[in-house]
């Protein structure tokens, strides 16, 4: 019994929701109010589980009906055992990890798939302002000052695939999108994707011997 | 008042009378057992809507409403916020059962019940009991009500023990559990506030070897166990707000030891007041039956095959300020049950009056247990 509202999903969240296959188990990290959680387990009939730091959002979820635990997502990881979800979803989330390496690590260990999304910093209206500005730049997707934001790490996709590559996981699909200042609707961008995507959605998986 | 489940009444079922005795944890045996308890909504036809409450050490079966005995004034049970109609545990949709443990003395047999073999109260001729024994009797007055499966179990504290050992004693009677500000077992330092309030009552000459009863019962060692744990219960901050360094209905210090502080006042008020209710021999088997408890290896064990496809939702709750038992130790439950693959859920809820925080009104812990327990299918 999870109240869910299934049209008022992220545009970024439904993209990665149509991935899912029905009845999979999933750990969502920094599950925020559960939305996509709640979404998957109405409308897939997944097994979910979440884990929110902020203490009033995990005790939301909760009383949704959601499974979730509220905590530190680089300590939560390391309990499950291997294999133990079939998707782990880390949205939004990689570029505030303090260690991007070791928790893609536990996320491929624990997980079979693993979905990873992240504003894409070299989006051509940040480069715009960082040339003809000179100053850090700020957008809808990434409202910070560079003294408050909680983004550590700035990634651009075309870092994050060497990333992969280097630390060895298979990209088994890639899905660049744009969306629109609220992130309630947007497309799928095929062309000039480092330049024109908002964010990049990965699906990862440990390349196994 | 409103929303209340109004007038109760605590019931009493008496089982294994000899020589048909439960065999208890130790290996002594114990009969006949009454188990007080008292009942609040309806159970539903099929019997699958009812919800069991474990209380903590000191508590009783008076979870919600008043009794008709009671008086103007007289407080409500002790988590009337939490249950009644419409409210968080709604006792229109539930049937709540919540049983005295063993070993109290709020009507269920204790220390202080009638020994059948001498005609007198058994003193410590009663049997060390544990809180897996506790359970044992719950479960045989769930069967003779007739309910096979229990909605969830919820329990604060000692409570949240119970909670924990029907988990690993009867999973298949379990839907949904509910351990708060709790532990898989007490630290050094939860056993020494113990041992103190123990200590503290068998050097009160009146307690004489626990046989006191028809004479005077050691009510200073029984006041002073219960300022101990009621400290236990607060937290500094709490402390600071209510008390602080407050004097007692004076305006300067009295430079003797008649009390000068609103805390010294409050902790004296706290142990005079439980004296009344409350046996110290039950103090003694309860404290000692929850420094024994440990369920630390069968909550590691891995889940058997045939409970896989019946397993149990958890959720787990810590306070932020509970030092008796705070959230690591809460967290080391949540783990095992991660290991094993359990559905667990996990909230610390931020407060500053510790341990005692489960049993004060807070809506951030009301929504959750409501939503939780409505999200049970």
């Amino acid at each position: 019994m999870v109240s869910p509202d299934p049209a008022a999903i992220r545009f970024d969240l439904s993209i990665i929701s149509a991935e899912i296959p029905e009845g999979s188990r999933v750990l969502d990290l920094g599950c925020g109010n559960g939305d996509l959680l709640a979404w998957l387990t109405a409308n897939k009939g997944v097994r979910g589980t979440g884990i929110e730091h902020d203490k009033a959002k995990a005790a939301y979820c909760i009383a949704r009906g959601l499974t979730v635990l509220q905590g530190d997502l680089n300590e939560e990881v390391r309990d499950y055992p291997d294999c133990c979800f079939d998707y782990v979803i880390l949205s939004q989330t990689l570029q505030q990890v303090f260690e991007p390496a070791a928790l893609l690590y536990s996320l491929a260990r624990i997980g079979r798939k693993v979905i990873v999304s992240f504003p894409n910093f070299s989006h051509y209206a940040n480069r715009l302002q960082l040339f003809f500005k000179g100053i850090a730049p700020k957008s809808d997707n990434l409202p910070y000052s560079w003294y408050d934001t909680p983004n550590i790490r700035v990634i651009t996709i075309r870092d994050f695939k060497k990333f992969s590559r280097d630390v060895g996981y298979n990209i088994t699909k890639e899905i660049l999108i744009n969306t629109n200042p609220a992130n309630s609707d947007g497309h799928v961008v095929h062309n000039f994707t480092n330049l024109r995507a908002t964010y990049g959605i990965y699906i990862i998986e440990k390349v196994r011997r | 008042m409103e929303n209340s489940v109004g007038i109760v009444e605590k019931q009493f079922y008496t089982f294994a009378e000899p020589p048909r005795q439960i065999t208890l944890e130790s290996g002594a045996t114990l009969g006949p057992v009454t188990i007080a308890y008292e009942t609040y909504g309806t159970l539903s036809e099929k019997k699958d809507n009812a919800i069991l409450i474990a209380h903590a050490f000191s508590g009783d079966s008076h979870v919600a409403g008043h009794y008709a005995s009671d008086k103007e004034g007289d407080k409500p049970g002790w988590w009337d916020f939490l249950v009644g109609p419409g409210k968080g545990i709604d006792t229109n949709k539930y049937f709540v059962i919540c049983p005295n443990i063993l070993g109290s003395c709020m009507g269920s047999t204790g220390p202080s019940s009638i020994n059948p073999e001498t005609g007198k109260p058994y003193g410590l001729k009663f049997p060390m009991m544990t809180i897996g024994d506790m359970v044992v009797t719950q479960k045989i007055l769930i069967d003779h009500l007739g309910i096979k499966r229990l909605r969830a179990v919820v329990g604060g504290s000692v409570g949240g023990m119970q909670v924990q050992e029907w988990c690993v004693k009867y999973p298949e009677a379990v839907q949904a559990a509910i351990p708060i500000a709790t532990t898989m077992r007490h630290s050094a330092l939860a056993i020494a506030f113990n041992e103190i309030a123990r200590q503290s009552i068998i050097s009160d000459p009146n307690w004489n070897k626990g046989d006191y009863y028809g004479s005077q019962p050691p009510k200073m060692g029984l006041a002073v166990a219960r300022m101990v744990g009621h400290v236990t219960y607060l937290s500094d901050e709490a402390m600071r707000r209510k008390f602080g360094r407050r004097l007692q209905n004076k305006e300067t210090l009295s430079y003797g030891f008649d009390g000068d502080f609103q805390v010294e006042s409050y902790l004296r008020h706290q142990g005079s007041k439980f004296v009344d209710r409350f046996d110290a021999n039950s103090l003694l088997y309860i404290t000692k039956a929850a420094d024994y408890f440990d369920v630390v290896d069968l909550m590691n064990r891995p889940v058997t095959k045939q409970l896989s496809d019946k397993k149990i939702k958890y959720l787990v709750v810590s306070f932020s300020s509970d030092w008796l038992y705070p959230t690591y130790q809460a967290k080391e439950l949540v783990q095992a049950l991660k290991r094993r693959g359990e559905d667990v859920s996990f909230c610390e809820i931020e407060a500053d009056c510790g341990h005692d925080a489960f049993l004060i009104a807070d809506e951030r812990f009301i929504s959750l247990i409501r939503g939780f327990i409505n999200g049970i299918s």
